[in-house]
C-alpha cells in the first residue's frame, strides 16, 4: 500500500528522486566536525520561535494600553503561556548565538571563499532579517527598554541626508515611538520570519549547489563524500540534543537572566531610564554606534560594522587552501578579532564613562583594522607560505584529493605557483 | 501594415517593450504611494498639534515637564543668576545667543529630547545630563558636550496670557 501510494506520487512529483539527491544520496564531507551543527541549528531555532511565536500572538495585544499587561497575563493567566514566552525570548539569544558561531565557523574555515560567495551573502541577508526582527520584536512588550530602544534605534534613520526627520516620523507613524509603531512593529514581526524561511530555502539551495565545505578547506573527492542520512542527520541531531540541555537551562532556570529589568516597567515616553543597554547580541554594534563622536559617522560606522562581513570573499587575498589551521597569520586574526568582539560587547553594555569611551573608540579602531589590513597581510601571508611550504601532510592530502578529482583543489589565478 | 512587417520591425517592437514598462512601472509606482502614505502619522495623531500650559504652578528654580505630541517639553523657571549666567555664554558646539532662545527670559521652554539619539536628558545640577550616551546641556538648553550635534529644539508656542502659553503655534 505504501509503495503504492508513493508510486502514485512519484509520478506526480518527484518526491522519492528529491529526498534521494538531497538526503540520501546527497554527498557530504566525512570529515565535518561538530562545528558544522551549527546551520541545522539555526534552522530548528527558526522553527521553535515561529511556533511560539504563532501561540503567543494568540494571547497577545498590540496595542499600547494593553500591550504591557496582556504579557502579564500571558505570563500568570494563560496555560504555559510563560513557558512560551520564556523560549520566545530565551530563543532570540539562543539564535544570535547559533547564527554567531555559525558566521564564526565560516570566517574561521574559510568557508566563503570561492565558490561559496553566495553563501555568504544570502546568510548576510539572513543576518539582516533576523537583526531587523529582534529589534521589532523586543518593542511589543512594551516596556521602558522596549520603548527606549526602539526610540533610539528609529533615531538613527535621522542620519538620512535631507528626509531625515520625515522618515523618522514615517517610520514610527507618529512624532515619538507610539501606538501606530506598536502595530506596525507586531505585523512585520510577524511577516519577517516568512521572509528569513525564504531566505534560507535560497541559502539551502546554493549550498547544495557548491556543497559543504569542510575542516581541511580542500575540495574532497567522492570516496571522501558520504550520504547525509543517516551519517549527518545523526549527529546533527545529537548536537540538537546538546544544544537542548543547554537552551533548557536558560528557560526553566534563568529565563529573565537576558531580560533587562528595566522592561518590567512599562514605557514611559517622559522619562529616559538612567542606562540604556540593548540586548547582548547588539551590543558589540552598539559600542562602535557610540564610540564615534558625531551623529552620522556613529551610523555610517555602525552599519559598515555589520555589512563589512559581505567584503570578506574579496579582502581575502590568500590562495592557500583551508581555512585558519594552515594560515598562522589569519588565525591570529581571527582570534583577535574574536577578542575584539567581546571588548566591544563590554564596552556597549557599561554605561559611557570617559575611560569606556576611549576603550570603545581603540576597539572600534581594530575592528576595522582587521578587515581593512586583510588584503595586505592575507597577500604576504601566502608568499610567507608559499616560501616555507605547507606542512607535508596537508600538501600530500591536497595532492591526494586532487588525483582523485582530475582537478586543481582551487581555482587557479595568474602568477600561480604549479 | 501587413503583419510580417510589424513582426520583423524590431525598432518597433523595442520601442513598444519600452513604453509599456514606463507606463507598467508608473503604475506600480503610484499604486505604492497610498501602501507608503497609511505609514505615516493618521490624522487622529495630527490632531495632537498644541498643548495649552499654565505656568503660574512652576516656582523660581523649578522645571515642569509636559507632554506635546507626545514629546516631553521641558518648561524652566530660570532663576536671575541663571538668566545672568546665560546670558554671557554663548553655549558649545552649536553657538547661539539666549536671547533667541527664549521669549521671556525667566521662562526657557525647550523640547525634552536628546538631538543625539532621543532619550530624555536629566536636570542635574545647573542644565541637563542625557544618561544615553553622556550629552549635556546647560540652563538654555544647548549643547556643551557632545555626542549631541544640536541644541535642544525650541517649539513653536506664543504667551496668551502673562503665566499662559500654548505649544505648537507661534
Amino acid at each position: 500500500m505504501k509503495g503504492k501510494i508513493i508510486k502514485w506520487i512519484d509520478q506526480r512529483f518527484p518526491l522519492t528522486s528529491f529526498v534521494k539527491s538531497e538526503l540520501t544520496g546527497y554527498p557530504t564531507p566525512r570529515n565535518l566536525s561538530y562545528w558544522w551543527n551549527f546551520g541545522f541549528l539555526a534552522g530548528f531555532v527558526l522553527v521553535l520561535q515561529i511556533a511560539t511565536g504563532i501561540f503567543l500572538a494568540m494571547h497577545y495585544k498590540a496595542d499600547i494600553s494593553l500591550s504591557f499587561d496582556s504579557i502579564q497575563h500571558i505570563m500568570r493567566d494563560v496555560n504555559y503561556g510563560w513557558l512560551l514566552r520564556y523560549m520566545h525570548s530565551t530563543g532570540a539569544s539562543a539564535f544570535f548565538l547559533v547564527i554567531y558561531i555559525h558566521m564564526a565557523r565560516t570566517l574561521y574555515y574559510g568557508s566563503y571563499r570561492a565558490p561559496r560567495e553566495l553563501m555568504w551573502w544570502t546568510g548576510q541577508g539572513l543576518l539582516l532579517l533576523l537583526m531587523a526582527t529582534a529589534f521589532m520584536g523586543y518593542l511589543l512588550p512594551w516596556g521602558q527598554m522596549s520603548f527606549w530602544g526602539a526610540t533610539v534605534i528609529t533615531n538613527l534613520f535621522r542620519a538620512t541626508p535631507y528626509f531625515g526627520d520625515q522618515i523618522v516620523i514615517w517610520l514610527r507613524g507618529d512624532y515619538t515611538v507610539g501606538d501606530a509603531t506598536l502595530t506596525r512593529f507586531f505585523a512585520l514581526h510577524y511577516l519577517f520570519p516568512f521572509l528569513i524561511i525564504a531566505g534560507v530555502v535560497v541559502h539551502l539551495v546554493a549550498l547544495h549547489t557548491v556543497r559543504s565545505s569542510n575542516p581541511s578547506g580542500i575540495d574532497l573527492a567522492d570516496k571522501d563524500n558520504i550520504p547525509f542520512h543517516p551519517y549527518f542527520t545523526s549527529k546533527d541531531f545529537y548536537g540538537l540534543g546538546v544544544f537542548l540541555i543547554v537552551y533548557s537551562i536558560f528557560v526553566f532556570y534563568f529565563p529573565n537572566l537576558l531580560i533587562e529589568p528595566a522592561n518590567n516597567i512599562p514605557a514611559n515616553p517622559l522619562q529616559t531610564p538612567t542606562h540604556i543597554v540593548p540586548e547582548w547580541y547588539f551590543l558589540p554594534f552598539y559600542a562602535i554606534l557610540r564610540s564615534v563622536p558625531n551623529l552620522v559617522g556613529g551610523v555610517v560606522a555602525m552599519a559598515l560594522s555589520v555589512m563589512v562581513f559581505s567584503f570578506m570573499p574579496y579582502l581575502d587575498r590568500s590562495r592557500i587552501p583551508g581555512g585558519a589551521q594552515y594560515r598562522p597569520w589569519y588565525r591570529a586574526m581571527f582570534y583577535f578579532f574574536v577578542i575584539d568582539m567581546m571588548v566591544l560587547g563590554y564596552v556597549g553594555y557599561v554605561p559611557p564613562t570617559d575611560e569606556s569611551i576611549v576603550a570603545g573608540q581603540i576597539a572600534t579602531f581594530f575592528y576595522f583594522a582587521l578587515f581593512t589590513s586583510l588584503p595586505l597581510i592575507s597577500k604576504k601571508e601566502e608568499q610567507w607560505l608559499v616560501k616555507r611550504g605547507l606542512p607535508p601532510a596537508v600538501e600530500a592530502l591536497i595532492a591526494g584529493e586532487a588525483r582523485e578529482k582530475g582537478k586543481l583543489p582551487y581555482r587557479r589565478r595568474k602568477g600561480d605557483i604549479s | 501594415m501587413a503583419e510580417s512587417d510589424a513582426l520583423d520591425d524590431t525598432g518597433r517592437r523595442e520601442f513598444l517593450m519600452k513604453i509599456t514598462s514606463v507606463v507598467g512601472g508608473t503604475g506600480v509606482a503610484a499604486a505604492c504611494i497610498p501602501f507608503v502614505a497609511s505609514m505615516n502619522p493618521s490624522a487622529d495623531v495630527l490632531s495632537k498639534a498644541t498643548t495649552e500650559v499654565d505656568l503660574s504652578g512652576i516656582p523660581e528654580g523649578g522645571m515642569h515637564t509636559i507632554a506635546w505630541q507626545g514629546k516631553p517639553v521641558f518648561i524652566l523657571h530660570r532663576t536671575q543668576e541663571e538668566i545672568k549666567a546665560m546670558e554671557a555664554s554663548n553655549g558649545g558646539f552649536q553657538p547661539q545667543p539666549d536671547k533667541e532662545r527664549v521669549q521671556k527670559p525667566e521662562w526657557l521652554v525647550v523640547l525634552g529630547v536628546c538631538t543625539h539619539m532621543g532619550c530624555v536628558p536629566n536636570k542635574e545640577g545647573p542644565g541637563w545630563t542625557c544618561h544615553c550616551h553622556g550629552s549635556q546641556y546647560d540652563d538654555s538648553g544647548r549643547v556643551v558636550r557632545g555626542p549631541a550635534p544640536k541644541n535642544l529644539e525650541v517649539p513653536p508656542y506664543r504667551f496668551i496670557a502673562a503665566d499662559k502659553i500654548v505649544i505648537g503655534e507661534a
